[in-house]
């Protein structure tokens, strides 16, 4: 769950229209992709981020299944938030983002059926990604719909260009290639250069991860805690 | 001696100080200057009572206590070579200058890779250079395969100075071993280069190697064979177990370069344990842990594990072949790693020599246990350490209360 566990926003009825990417709405996108990023910084979701980042392939599916789940969970929770009884919220955003995951675990068997069952459970995961239940309770359940959309599309992308990212890597240098094509050239093996076994394996996800999270650190003097 | 100290002090180091051109820079002429000499540092609070040994002459002492086993290596590095080759009229010269010239070069890169990342952080992190490096950049040519490419050692040492140890804080913030971590990355990202049986005994060169040549370790060897069928490199079956024995004590088998010899360990231990810089207790308590595992594989291997022959080597083999005497005299006693407290350093040592025979033979995928238990107990000593001090405050509160009672 998100630690970010803020009052919801004060509704701002009376307020003249607001314009459609107002300053305000801004940050909700761009907010999640470096300073309050889920994974790098709130260290959400990180165990679909060790799983499936072997290849780029799996990470952009997933990436994309996570901002379908996310924009479409946060809109009809926002429009359901003035209606739903608060002791059983749990359950409904739960059933919410059931219902959206088997959409897209459906769709995938049908479209993309070898990399569905390379992600195997982690399509059916994303229903207890602890950042989907996070943005629900801390951001759709009080505040308007449009926000929450764009709120549920910034915190997906900054999971997903992680997620990427570190499957850039481990691919790259795991299996030498870049979204399933041969990127470095054979004269390299033949000059004695070997795939990393070890990137391949669970134990470098999170070392890159925690590279990722030191770079962000230096350039992003904000983040680091004073003690 | 003092023209020259005069020299460095008023002549090359005022650009280096504190406003001076190139001060960026200091940490380079910083260590080079204390290298030589005793720094010039006083003690400005806390206690007053120094030693003249600090941390780069107890790292050196290390060094100097690795000197047999790289010499050693070098000359078994040849001897294999030549063994393998079916060469009978290499001499002693010519194997050490065959081993030197292949030893050499994995030493150079593993300094090279190392200092270089040591100097960048110091020069960024603006903080003197910590010595700690000198010790590892040694440990991590002597526990590699001979055949291992040189980029190989370059990133692993890269890998185990940045993830290893600049992460954690540098010298002596580390929570595991520098050169086991090098090590055990070499040995998940290329398993074909760290074990198997084309790696340990350069062949290259000289024709083809000799009929009956096997080229795995001993280690290897005992995972398929039982002991009294052991044959030497050149392929021949040795005489008797002892003669096998015997050979895996001098150190004339295949094996990482400085592991081979125990008798070269023995003297490396000697030196540490005389300058009271190894600590004894880890040591023992490591080497009565491998021997108790040892002893159980072999009272109940034969009887209710018979297809695993390893199980049924005798124990005191378990001790002199592979990695397990180079691995608890320089790795498991590093100071930074192991545990602090003395009874902490018992059940550490113990437990390192036990994890090492129980995953060599159990997991044959993992010949080389001593690492892995090594580092595993590495992450556990801290915890170790945490409940000796518990129970060391348990029992003293306990005595307090007997006494006001």
């Amino acid at each position: 769950m998100s630690t970010e566990t803020t009052a919801p926003e004060v509704k701002e009825e009376k307020r003249p229209s607001e314009p459609l990417f107002s300053k305000k709405n801004k940050k909700l996108i761009t907010d999640p992709l470096d300073d309050d990023n889920p994974i790098t910084v709130q260290v959400l979701g990180i165990c679909s981020a060790l799983a499936i980042t072997v290849q780029v392939e799996q990470a952009v599916v997933m990436s994309l299944s996570v901002v379908f789940v996310m924009m479409m969970g946060n809109l009809i929770i926002s429009l359901l938030r003035n209606s739903i009884p608060s002791r059983i919220r749990i359950i409904v955003q739960l059933v919410v983002v059931a219902s959206l995951v088997i959409v897209v675990s459906e769709t995938l068997q049908a479209f993309l059926p070898d990399v569905a069952a390379r992600l195997s459970v982690f399509v059916g995961l994303i229903i207890t990604n602890c950042i989907i239940m996070g943005r629900f309770e801390a951001f759709a359940m009080g505040n308007k719909p449009f926000p929450s959309v764009l709120d549920g599309f910034g915190n997906a992308l900054g999971y997903a260009w992680i997620l990427v990212a570190v499957a850039v890597v481990r691919e790259l240098f795991g299996s030498g290639k870049l979204y399933g094509f041969e990127v470095i050239p054979a004269a390299f093996y033949d000059m004695g250069y070997m795939n990393n076994n070890m990137m391949i394996l669970p134990p470098m996800a999170l070392v890159t991860v925690g590279v990722i999270i030191w770079i962000q650190r230096a350039r992003n003097t904000k983040l680091i805690e004073e003690n | 001696m003092k023209a020259l100290k005069d020299l460095i002090d008023n002549k090359l180091m005022p650009p280096f100080k504190e406003g001076g051109k190139l001060h960026k820079f200091w940490p380079i002429p910083d260590s080079l200057d204390t290298f030589a000499f005793v720094p010039g540092h006083v003690t400005k609070s806390g206690s007053h009572i120094r030693d003249g040994i600090d941390m780069k002459r107890t790292m050196f002492m290390v060094i100097v206590a690795l000197i047999p086993c790289l010499l050693f290596g070098m000359y078994n590095v040849g001897y294999q070579h030549y063994m393998a080759m079916g060469v009978t009229t290499a001499t002693f010269g010519d194997m050490f200058l065959f081993g030197a010239l292949k030893v050499l070069p994995l030493v150079i890169v593993s300094y090279g890779v190392g200092l270089g990342i040591e100097f960048i952080f110091c020069i960024v992190k603006s903080h003197a250079i910590n010595e700690g490096f000198l010790v590892s950049g040694m440990l991590i040519p002597l526990c590699m395969p001979v055949d291992v490419p040189l980029w190989m050692v370059g990133v692993a040492t890269a890998f185990a100075v940045v993830i290893g140890k600049e992460v954690f804080g540098g010298t002596g913030m580390n929570i595991l071993n520098v050169a086991l971590t090098a090590r055990a990355f070499l040995f998940f990202a290329y398993p074909t280069e760290m074990s198997g049986n084309k790696v340990w005994i350069n062949t290259a060169g000289d024709g083809k190697p000799v009929d009956g040549y096997t080229g795995e370790t001993l280690l290897a060897k005992a995972t398929t064979t039982p002991v009294s069928e052991f044959t030497d490199t050149a392929g021949n079956a040795y005489a008797s177990v002892n003669a096998s024995l015997l050979d895996a004590i001098y150190g004339f088998i295949p094996g990482s370069v400085g592991e081979t010899s125990v008798i070269a360990i023995l003297i490396g231990a000697g030196i540490l344990l005389w300058t009271g810089i190894g600590s004894w207790r880890i040591m023992l308590s490591a080497i009565a842990g491998g021997a108790v595992m040892g002893l159980i594989f072999n009272l109940v291997g034969p009887a209710y594990f018979p297809n695993n022959t390893f199980l049924a080597l005798p124990w005191w083999y378990h001790l002199a072949i592979g990695g397990f005497m180079f691995g608890v005299v320089f790795m498991a006693t590093d100071p930074v790693t192991a545990s602090q407290t003395a009874t902490g350093k018992y059940i550490y040592g113990f437990l390192i020599g036990f994890l090492a025979i129980l995953i060599r033979t159990v997991n044959p995928a993992y010949p080389e246990g001593v690492m892995m238990a090594i580092l595993f107990m590495n992450v556990m000593a801290p915890m170790i350490d945490h409940y000796v001090i518990e129970a060391n405050i348990k029992r003293r509160m306990n005595r307090l209360k007997v006494k006001t009672a």
